[in-house]
């Protein structure tokens, strides 16, 4: 193994342990924001250490040991400082070592503890780009740097904005537990729709080596498993995975060698990466053969129908038009909707889906997006309709803030200009 | 999502009323409020970059000549604004750009009254491409 072999197979380490020993670490102590610090310095300390010193015995027991000495530290020192200030103290805090009980201790309380950790880290008090960015950080054991590097923006205003989201944890009064009852299935909803945005923005990150570290659709499919592992039995944390995989799948047919955007028709199949979408089928069959039915698994579903058609001809359109039928009834998305009138327009013809796009137009809940303009853009040529095609494949260029996506565009304009000249 | 918030000063007048001729502690709380924002905005965890631009007066254009050599054009007296300064940031929407931009807008000036200056705001290609 290679020097970087070893600081590779170290950081996997750390970045699987870190929520369990952060969730220990928060259970021990209570004070979220400290026990997060105090564990990130842990995280830096080992990912020194032990590259060059070899691994301890008990890693997790080491790190919760490292970031409990911090915390003790810590609160040692806040301590002689308000008693210099004659403040008495009330209450006895906890010197005991964590490691020592904790090591030993049987799977279920980490279980709880890191899932309590996602839920406080997608509370829906935070907005989410600082739901995403604590997410990665406390559960996913990203760096502040790496998580600055991955969405480009300086690291101070990415620690700010961690930093700020503690704060609105605290002052919110988020408590560290897993929510009961009702409210436990829209907090799940909330962290699922936290990892399915960073699974999205993966989206523009998702090329080159250098980036894989903090490649954020890998992270997302790794924090997802994680949720999946707690929740076996969740139809909906099974639904998002697949549909990850599913989607994820296609990666490397997805884009041309000079980053030039390939849709899902024109892709080289062969480039499909299998395992993934066997494994996303399977775990979609799985979830809907037992019955109760989620948005996830709707888009999983979809997502298989065309992962599963060896070639874009092949693909079965009128089960995709039946399921998103089945999800437009479920949820009042726009772009769902927009969705189902492609698939409309593959089953019944391109005028069938304009008609549908021109009634979410007059809805103008998709207004100024230009999802409908390429949506119009793509039916228009199939319909035959050359000049109305370009018209609206550039209206489409410049409305995305997407720079493949622009590209994209521009060259289906100028590919029909260029038919009719 | 980034946004880039470009902020123009009229030219006419810059001589004449521009801030070189504000009373010094005008300029200074000008400073002073440019600074607050930008220290805000680093708090808020939502800075990219900010930028002020020197002055126009020596404001180039540039094209290439047909052997790539620059050719060097200006400054253009007849421009009715100029670009003062700008701004990334990374929010989660156009309406907490916009009212940075209102924040902006009203700079104290002259006297303290609000510049009212014009703010141009721009999405930055940074979005995922949609895939179906």
């Amino acid at each position: 193994m290679t020097a970087s072999d070893i600081r590779s197979d170290v950081e996997h380490l750390l970045r699987t342990l870190a929520p369990a020993v952060l969730g220990a670490v928060v259970r021990r102590f209570g004070d979220f924001a400290a026990s997060e610090d105090a564990v990130q310095e842990a995280l830096i300390a080992a990912a020194t250490q032990w590259p060059n010193e070899g691994l301890p015995e008990h890693p997790r027991a080491w790190l919760i040991h490292v970031a409990a000495r911090r915390m003790t530290d810590q609160l040692r020192s806040d301590i002689a400082r308000r008693e210099r200030e004659a403040f008495v103290v009330r209450q006895e805090w906890p010197f005991a070592d964590p490691a020592a009980d904790n090591d030993h201790a049987d799977a279920a309380p980490d279980h709880d503890d890191t899932l309590a950790l996602f839920f406080m880290c997608c509370h829906p008090a935070l907005t989410p780009s600082s739901a995403i960015a604590l997410t990665l950080r406390a559960v996913g054991g990203l760096t502040t740097g790496e998580i600055a590097h991955a969405f480009l923006v300086p690291e101070a205003t990415l620690a700010q904005r961690i930093s700020r989201a503690k704060q609105t944890i605290r002052t919110s009064g988020v408590p560290f537990e897993i929510p009961a009852g009702a409210g436990r299935d829209a907090r799940l909803a909330s962290v699922l729709h936290v990892l399915y945005l960073i699974f999205n923005e993966g989206y523009t990150a998702s090329r080159g080596d250098a980036l894989s570290r903090t490649d954020l659709s890998d992270e997302a499919i790794r924090l997802t498993r994680a949720v999946r592992a707690l929740l076996p039995d969740d139809g909906e944390v099974a639904g998002l995975l697949a549909l990850m995989l599913l989607t994820d799948a296609r990666r490397a047919a997805r884009s041309g060698p000079d980053g030039a955007l390939i849709p899902l028709e024109a892709q080289d199949r062969a480039l499909w990466d299998r395992g993934a979408i066997a494994e996303g089928v399977a775990l979609v069959s799985a979830t809907l053969s037992k019955g109760a039915v989620g948005a996830y698994q709707l888009q999983a579903a979809i997502a298989a129908v065309h992962d599963e058609a060896a070639r874009a001809a092949d693909t079965d359109w009128p089960q995709i038009l039946a399921l998103y039928g089945v999800l437009k009834r479920l949820s009042d998305n726009p772009v769902v909707a927009l969705n189902h009138a492609i698939a409309a327009a593959m089953v019944d013809g391109p005028r069938a889906g304009l008609a549908l796009v021109d009634a979410i137009d007059a809805s103008g809940r998709l207004a100024g997006s230009h999802r409908l303009d390429a949506t119009r853009a793509h039916l228009f040529e199939r319909a035959g309709d050359v000049q109305a095609a370009i018209a609206q494949f550039l209206a489409a260029a410049g409305k995305t803030a997407s720079i493949p996506e622009k590209n994209y565009l521009t060259a289906q304009a100028a590919r029909l200009a260029q038919q009719t000249s | 999502m980034k946004y880039m918030l470009m902020m123009h000063a009229p030219k006419e007048g810059w001589t004449t009323a521009g801030i070189g001729t504000w009373a010094p502690k005008d300029i200074q709380a000008h400073i002073a409020f440019m600074l607050g924002l930008n220290e805000q905005l680093k708090a808020a965890g939502e800075l990219v970059d900010a930028q002020g631009l020197a002055g126009p007066e020596d404001a180039k254009s540039v094209r290439a000549r047909k052997d790539g050599t620059p050719d060097t054009d200006g400054p253009f007296a007849e421009a009715k604004e100029f670009l003062a300064g700008f701004w990334i940031v990374d929010v989660d929407g156009a309406k907490r750009a916009y009212d940075i931009a209102a924040t902006i807008s009203a700079a104290p000036g002259k006297g303290g009254a609000p510049l009212y200056m014009p703010v141009e705001v721009r999405q930055v290609m940074s979005a995922p491409p949609t895939e179906q």
